[in-house]
């Protein structure tokens, strides 16, 4: 079944992500620090950074390219699986925090609580941590897909839906009172599993971690969108209401890819997390889950390498431009939301591939469009 | 005053208003004469006798010697050792330079061992106080009887009282006389000293008044008083306690209704190019900042060139911010949108898109920092109705919202633009049909809804900061208010508007202001369930496309 599943290109893309296994902790590790070919420690970091953000574009590249559900708020998820971890980290600190409490985070000490809170407790193990980290994004898609599908919620209002989701719940985490380190968020990990979080081994663990959960996410994508399963879902993009006169429950095969795509987008945060040290509300805020979407746009609806290759090549120039020319990057983002929609509508990889079929079939009648 | 009058009387009527000026002028100067020698007992005095004279100054009911009493408690008074004369006194360098007690005049300026402090302590500083109130309850000037009155109903000091039923027995002015009565049946209210009977008809009075100052009195009430007072009390404050419930509500929807003005303003726009094109328009929250800044401009402008002008700027920013954000609106339209029909996904990514090229732009122009607008004179300041307090911003932005949302039903309803808009909402293939221009009227549309987020800058920009992120934080409540009423429906937007602001200014109370928006957020995603289009929505083929 996953042979069948993957094509040449989703070869080509494995074997990048298996040399970069390879290679960026080889780099990191066995190269002289100072020496040309020596990778430092903090572009690990960020290369993890990159490949949890192109899990996350997969993800929603899930349930945008192949079933037409546009979500605004698949930051959320992300954000719930990055809360789930930073969770278990927290709880790793042990007496090491600032106020050596054994038991709460410092920020509880900080806010004068005495007991920990319920919804805290079973984050001291790493099995349970993990758990959640798909439970807590699988339940919120599953209670609000359930009830947005069932009611027929399609097309602009669902999108609007969905970013007032993440914006609730940004409104929610800021709160102190939640429970969860308010506007400064959870910071300050120590160790995950035992190994020091900033030790530069650790690094290229949790990089080969990121890959492999990349690929995972990957190859089950491909696994459903090339299942019969699969082409159901491009007929409910392409045409919900027919798909639903031939019989088909549009709302399960909806439900289903949702939860699938908010469950993989909390396993990019769970990665996240630990990579960047820190989680706080920003994360929620409905700014972030629109950036995801121009990442997909930018690099192939539809396509699941193109939507990876949208988030590392913009979050790339995200990292370039706000270095160089801060003030120029919001026109730069802007302006590749427009040109995006506007000249490539099937994303750059698309657009190569249509150069590519020119060539060779000039007489050829344009690729379809998908239809709303 | 009258001259020719006074020249016709008959000599023997003006002899006697001439003695009658003398004796007043008389009885003027003593009680002057009667006062200073009151004060002369000051000089080298005891506390007892410090305060034996605030008394008898309160007694002698001189409103004159008022500033002298502040003088006094303030630590300013001082007596010379050459004559014991009592003497105002600010210190000039090394010396200090003496005052008439009475008139304030300089007298003198003596050497720092030549005059002595009156000293005071706290039981003295109270009796002055009590004094002040007193005299000042016979001020010429009503608003200070007024604010006396005000200030003897909060102390409730039932040393004042003599003074209070005189000056209520000398009082003409209905409104003072009311605060007069008021005042006293505070202090008789929580006074152990008055009867029974007494007490329960204050209390009575109180319960009437009703506010939460009198609320204050009555709780003030002992709880070893007579049991029929304590009934009185309990149902008096019963009473007050419905009255204000009542003005809490009142005043939770006034905010409410504020609210869901902001809202209506910066979501109606939003209500009008969904309707038409089926397109959500991200960069309408950047459209109304770009209102606010206009209004800025306007300002910047009027300041350096016309001051005077500064009042009206709002009347010339209004048009002003119409026609820039309906220009970009348009530019928008023609440049992004357009080629983008039938489409409604890619082009909510790509006015997104637009909205942050918007918002980097005037950070770049105008910097990242709040500007200040200034309020017109006849938008600021706020006026009391009952127990609520109302700011003349916050109505005229609701008067303003109204007559937007009034203009536009207009021009919906009764111009031929309206017309084809409608008839494009309709059905687009169909008017193409018949004639319409539907580029054209699509155009127009997204200007005019433009247009419209640029006048809810103007009104913005008077209760809120003007800065770059203005769009964004009006964005995500704007698309509530038109998801929750239905798009492409003005009525809708209202419906919206007014629903959502209401039901935060309601929630806030028991929720806390973040909750309660939390609240709004949750019930309007399980509303949409119910719901899929919103309250008022658009019936026809046009909906299943």
């Amino acid at each position: 079944m996953i042979l069948r599943a993957l094509d040449t290109r989703s070869a080509i893309f494995l074997g990048v992500l298996f040399i970069l296994a390879v290679a960026v902790p080889f780099l990191n590790q066995a190269m002289t620090p100072g020496s040309a070919a020596h990778l430092p420690s903090f572009a690990v970091s960020l290369l993890g950074k990159y490949l949890c953000y192109a899990l996350l574009a997969v993800a929603l590249d899930l349930v945008w390219g192949y079933c037409g559900i546009l979500s605004l708020g698949h930051g959320a998820f992300f954000a719930l699986g990055g809360y789930a971890m930073g969770m278990h980290l927290m709880r790793e600190i042990g007496d090491r925090g600032v106020y050596a409490n054994p038991l709460l985070p410092d920020f509880m000490v900080f806010l004068n609580w005495k007991e920990l809170p319920w919804f805290w407790h079973g984050f001291d193990m790493f099995w349970f941590a993990m758990i959640m980290v798909f439970l807590a994004p699988g339940a919120l898609a599953f209670l609000f897909g359930w009830f947005a599908f069932r009611s027929r919620v399609t097309g602009v209002y669902l999108s609007i839906i969905t970013q007032a989701l993440t914006y609730a719940l940004m409104l929610a985490f800021f709160r102190n009172e939640m429970g969860f380190g308010g506007n400064n968020g959870l910071t300050d990990f120590k160790d995950v599993l035992g190994f020091d979080l900033q030790s530069d081994a650790t690094r290229c663990g949790l990089f080969v971690a990121t890959v492999a959960a990349l690929a995972f996410g990957f190859v089950l994508c491909r696994i459903i969108t090339t299942s019969k399963a699969g082409k159901v879902l491009v007929a409910v993009r392409d045409a919900e209401s027919r798909t639903r006169f031939l019989g088909y429950r549009v709302e399960g095969f909806k439900l289903f890819v949702f939860v699938v795509s908010a469950m993989l987008a909390g396993l990019a945060g769970a990665l996240y997390t630990p990579q960047v040290g820190i989680i706080n509300p920003s994360e929620f805020s409905p700014a972030n889950s629109i950036e995801i979407v121009i990442w997909v746009a930018l690099g192939g609806r539809g396509s699941l390498v193109g939507a990876a290759i949208g988030a590392v090549l913009v979050s790339l120039a995200k990292t370039l431009l706000t270095g160089w020319f801060p003030e120029l990057w919001l026109f730069a983002l802007g302006g590749l939301f427009v040109l995006a929609t506007l000249f490539l509508p099937r994303g750059v990889l698309g657009a190569v591939e249509g150069i590519k079929l020119r060539r060779s079939r000039p007489a050829r009648e344009p690729a379809p469009q998908p239809a709303e | 005053m009258a001259l020719a009058p006074l020249a016709c009387l008959p000599f023997a009527r003006l002899a006697r208003l001439a003695s009658l000026c003398i004796a007043l002028l008389c009885a003027a100067t003593s009680a002057q004469a009667e006062t200073r020698d009151i004060i002369a007992r000051l000089a080298n005095a005891k506390f007892p006798v410090v305060k034996q004279v605030i008394e008898d100054l309160a007694a002698a009911g001189d409103p004159t010697v008022a500033p002298f009493l502040r003088k006094l408690r303030a630590g300013k008074v001082y007596w010379r050792k050459s004559d014991r004369a009592v003497f105002i006194a600010e210190r000039e360098k090394r010396d200090y330079a003496l005052f008439d007690p009475i008139t304030g005049a300089k007298v003198d300026q003596v050497g720092r061992r030549a005059a002595k402090k009156v000293r005071v302590n706290n039981a003295i500083r109270s009796a002055i106080d009590a004094a002040l109130a007193g005299l000042t309850l016979s001020s010429p000037k009503v608003e200070t009887r007024l604010a006396a009155a005000k200030q003897l109903f909060a102390d409730r000091d039932a040393s004042a009282l003599p003074a209070l039923t005189a000056a209520l027995a000398r009082e003409k002015d209905p409104t003072v006389k009311t605060a007069f009565e008021d005042a006293r049946a505070a202090i008789l209210a929580t006074s152990t000293a008055a009867t029974p009977s007494e007490r329960v008809k204050a209390i009575a009075r109180l319960g009437e008044r009703g506010g939460s100052d009198s609320l204050n009195a009555l709780s003030a009430v002992d709880a070893k008083a007579p049991a029929d007072v304590l009934a009185a009390k309990e149902s008096a404050i019963a009473e007050i306690k419905r009255s204000l419930a009542v003005w809490g509500a009142a005043e939770n929807i006034w905010q409410g209704v504020s609210l869901g003005s902001v809202l209506l303003l910066a979501a109606i726009g939003l209500a009008i190019t969904f309707g038409v094109m089926g397109v959500i328009n991200m960069a309408h929250g950047e459209l109304v900042m770009l209102g606010a800044y206009t209004t800025f401009a306007v300002q910047e402008v009027i300041r350096v060139s016309a001051p005077a002008l500064f009042d009206v700027s709002l009347l010339i920013a209004a048009p002003l911010a119409f026609l820039v954000a309906g220009g970009v609106g348009v530019a928008i339209e023609r440049g992004v949108c357009r080629f983008l029909y039938g489409r409604p996904l890619e082009t909510l990514l790509a006015t997104w898109g637009v909205s942050l090229i918007l918002q980097q732009l005037v950070r770049s122009i105008f910097g990242p920092n709040n500007r200040e607008v200034g309020n017109p004179s006849w938008m600021s300041g706020a006026f009391e109705l009952g127990e609520m307090t109302i700011t003349y911003n916050r109505l005229w932005i609701l008067i303003f919202a109204l007559a937007v949302f009034a203009l536009l039903l207009g021009l919906m309803k009764r111009t031929p633009l309206g017309l084809q808009m409608r008839a494009v909402t309709q059905n687009r293939a169909m008017a193409a049909d018949m004639g319409v221009r539907t580029g054209w009227v699509d155009a127009m549309t997204f200007g005019l809804g433009a247009g419209v987020a640029g006048l809810a800058g103007v009104a913005l920009s008077q209760i809120d900061n003007v800065s770059p992120n203005l769009g964004q934080s009006y964005i995500v409540d704007s698309f509530m208010v038109v998801v929750f009423g239905g798009a492409g429906n003005l009525w809708g937007a209202l419906a919206g508007a007014f629903t959502l602001g209401v039901a935060n200014k309601f929630l806030e109370p028991y929720a806390g202001a973040v909750l309660g928006k939390i609240l709004v957020l949750v019930f309007i995603i399980l509303f949409i369930q119910k719901r899929p289009r919103g309250l008022f929505a658009i019936r026809g083929r046009a909906v299943e496309s």
